[in-house]
């Protein structure tokens, strides 16, 4: 009995550790946003990292906040976000080694065709937000504490609007991603604020469309770092520094620009732009 | 995977990444599964046949468990597994691994409740006849278990009806990474709110199809049980 | 088939079983020695039943004692015991034999001859590979019996074996019981079946609310019972 015991053992450990031993070789993991993720950017440059190098990168897709988290736990080896700020809090803290700005894109404000607040065209968005609630017209927030959830936050500011105390029925809070933010939008016909890239991969748009762009208050700018082997020595950092270079490389940047999606670019590389 | 193409022609024309998926969850289900057995059904048995102190508050908290909310596990799992967690030094997180072990953790109680459930509704018929027989009590287990079988292979299927359909649990620990830890309710939830809901529904009755077979095979196999031994 | 053994005499001593405020068994004295089928008769909850599961060492005296040879706490290797409604295991007639033997740990080379003088012997050859379950009362009753002897017991407890049977079953059964008990196998029986008992008893030990009313020799039980209750009872009459 205890023979056959010790033997069920190894197996059910075989079975656990089986997908473990083969990502200890040459595998990275990255902790980077849902919208990243689905702007199907990562589709694109991963294959073409991985031939290069053959080092496998593989992306968990969460909340800049979570995805901060995750790096703060040490259970990524690398971060791949959109938070200016608390990017550079997360390295003053001590969880990440350096942070390399590696490209933007931008925001839009995406709403119904029939426009019930009058913003299409608009080139200030913070007027726009200001007509979207004194209209009282439907618009749904990621709340989520997401870098595009906090970039909006920071357009309400702009626009001189406390939304967290002047929200009312029109102003819905998901918490969740891009993908599903955008979903909510066209099913009750609302506003929403989304990222270029997500948008225009997106194809549920119903009766949606980008109605004010261009504002330099839009502009999402995107920074990798490596999580610090100080404080969590597992942290594979030559294969991490190897995809943070290769990814500010003309090599890399030329890769980013090269994703079109309908022969648009969306993210447009800026990894030598000072104070990026 | 290429945009346009429906999930039917993906799936007739054989995509290896859509079937990639599909093995991997079935890989992930299965062999929680086959652990959540190996943990159920000797601990559901020994439940159903001894006596101790508190017996009944286990039985009810046994079955209070087999509702355990998926997500919830999912964190719990995943506070363990983080690298800052007790378990960190493993290095499962965000692998295949974690999903077994999330699933394990919802599908055991199941078995063992059931199991439980069905070893001691066997036993109150059988009691006198093996004792009579003067069977230790590894002898009696055995038999019970063997001739209780087709009813555990009832709750088996219940446990994978219960994994394979669950996303909250695996989302979280395994982190959802295409090619490594994608399974086919994963795909779903990632694909709708992309907002391509052709291919998420051709994923979803891939994962349907596979239910019923799986139910389909296990009613056959009763079945011939039933025949030969009545 | 074989010679008497250790296990008898059997012998209550002061034998008391209660369970909770109720008595069932109330300071039994008696010995069961080798020789013809003893049965156990009296009305229902007379302690019939667990008189028997105390003889078969399934039920051990809230107080007094009870001995095997002699011996005390002696294990039910060479007893066996056919309940009234006998629990078929999920497999085969002659798979149900099978796995008396193998608990009784008879060798495996034997099992197929034993299987098959078993089937035999109780009748049931033709049905040996039908699932047990669906069995008819009667042969279900068979084979429990086959069961039993799987072990080559030195003694055999019945429980009302032919209660729910009909009299064809009925006489099968108790055929077999004579055949057993000419092979030397000390049969103990109880019924509630009068006729039955003056079929087959070698001496009577009748009981009535748990305790001993009157033993005898069968012929002069039946022809003289001696006690109020015993004459009463053998009258047909109620006894309360």
């Amino acid at each position: 009995m205890k023979r056959l015991t010790r033997r069920l053992v190894i197996a059910a450990a075989a079975l656990v550790f089986a997908g473990h031993a083969s990502a200890q070789d040459k595998s990275i993991v990255v902790a980077s946003t849902t919208s990243t993720q689905d702007s199907g950017l990562f589709g694109h440059l991963l294959p073409i990292f991985k031939a290069k190098t053959g080092i496998d990168v593989k992306v968990v897709a969460q909340g800049t906040g979570q995805a901060l988290d995750t790096g703060r736990r040490g259970d990524a080896d690398m971060l791949f976000v959109h938070a200016k700020a608390q990017e550079e809090k997360f390295v003053a803290d001590g969880f990440g080694v350096k942070r390399y700005p590696v490209m933007y894109n931008d925001f839009v404000l995406i709403g119904p065709k029939s426009d019930p607040a009058g913003i299409k065209g608009m080139t200030d968005v913070a007027e726009a937000l200001k007509a979207i609630k004194s209209k009282g017209a439907p618009f749904i927030s990621r709340g989520d504490r997401s870098g595009t959830h906090i970039a909006e936050l920071d357009l309400w500011k702009a626009a001189g609007i406390d939304i967290g105390k002047e929200k009312g029925p029109w102003y819905k809070e998901i918490g969740q991603g891009m993908g599903a933010a955008l979903n909510t939008a066209s099913a009750a016909n609302a506003y929403v604020l989304a990222d270029r890239g997500t948008w225009l991969s997106f194809k549920n748009r119903g009766d949606l469309d980008i109605l004010v762009a261009g504002d330099k208050r839009l502009f999402n700018q995107y920074g990798v770092m490596l999580v610090n082997p100080e404080k969590h020595p597992h942290v594979k950092k030559a294969l991490g520094q190897a995809f943070i270079d290769w990814l500010v490389s003309p090599e890399g940047q030329k890769a980013i620009a090269d994703y079109k999606i309908n022969g648009q670019e969306l993210f447009f590389p800026n990894a030598n732009a000072p104070g990026a | 995977m290429p945009d346009d193409v429906t999930a039917l022609q993906l799936v007739l024309s054989g995509d290896p990444a859509l079937f990639a998926i599909v093995r991997l969850s079935l890989y992930v289900s299965l062999s929680a599964v086959v652990l959540a057995a190996l943990i159920g059904i000797p601990l559901g048995a020994w439940i159903a046949l001894t006596r101790f102190p508190g017996r009944q508050g286990v039985i009810v908290l046994l079955n209070a468990l087999m509702g355990l909310p998926p997500v919830v596990v999912g964190l719990a799992v995943y506070l363990m597994l983080s690298r800052s967690g007790p378990l960190g030094g493993f290095g499962l997180l965000f692998t295949a691994g974690a999903m077994i072990i999330a699933q394990t953790v919802l599908v055991t109680p199941i078995i063992a409740a059931l199991t439980r459930q069905t070893i001691e509704d066997l036993w109150i018929e059988y009691r006198d006849e093996l004792t009579a027989m003067n069977l230790g009590p590894i002898g009696r287990v055995m038999t019970l278990i063997w001739d209780a079988r087709f009813s555990l292979v009832t709750a088996l299927l219940a446990g994978f009806g219960r994994a394979a359909a669950e996303v909250g649990a695996i989302i979280i620990v395994g982190g959802n990474i295409e090619g490594f830890t994608r399974t086919m309710t994963t795909a779903i939830a990632l694909e709708t709110s992309k907002g391509d809901l052709p291919l998420a529904v051709g994923l979803g009755l891939v994962l349907i199809a596979i239910v019923i077979a799986v139910n389909a095979l296990a009613w056959t196999a009763r079945r011939a049980g039933e025949r030969l031994a009545g | 088939m074989r010679a008497p053994s250790s296990e008898l005499p059997i012998e209550f001593d002061g034998v008391t079983v209660t369970a909770g405020p109720v008595t069932i068994l109330d300071n039994i004295a008696l010995t069961l020695l080798p020789g013809p089928p003893t049965v156990l008769i009296g009305p229902n909850g007379s302690g019939k039943s667990t008189l028997l599961r105390v003889a078969m060492g399934l039920l051990t005296p809230s107080r007094g004692r009870i001995t095997w040879g002699g011996l005390e706490n002696v294990p039910p290797l060479k007893r066996a015991i056919v309940f009234q409604r006998p629990a078929m295991l999920r497999r085969s007639a002659a798979a149900n034999i099978r796995f008396a033997l193998r608990a009784a740990g008879i060798p495996r080379a034997e099992h197929a001859r034993r299987v098959s003088e078993l089937l035999e012997l109780v009748g049931l050859e033709r049905l040996a590979d039908r699932a047990a379950r669906r069995l008819s009362g009667g042969e279900q009753q068979r084979l429990a019996l086959a069961r039993a002897l799987a072990r080559d017991p030195a003694v055999l407890f019945l429980d009302e074996p032919t209660a729910s049977l009909d009299p064809v079953s009925t006489k099968a059964v108790e055929d077999i019981i004579r055949t057993v008990s000419e092979r030397n196998i000390k049969v103990v029986m109880a019924t509630h079946d009068l006729g039955e008992a003056r079929r087959l008893a070698g001496d009577v030990v009748m009981l009535h609310r748990g305790r001993i009313v009157e033993t005898g020799a069968a012929a002069s039980f039946f022809e003289l019972p001696q006690t109020a209750e015993a004459q009463t009872f053998l009258a047909g009459e109620l006894l309360v």
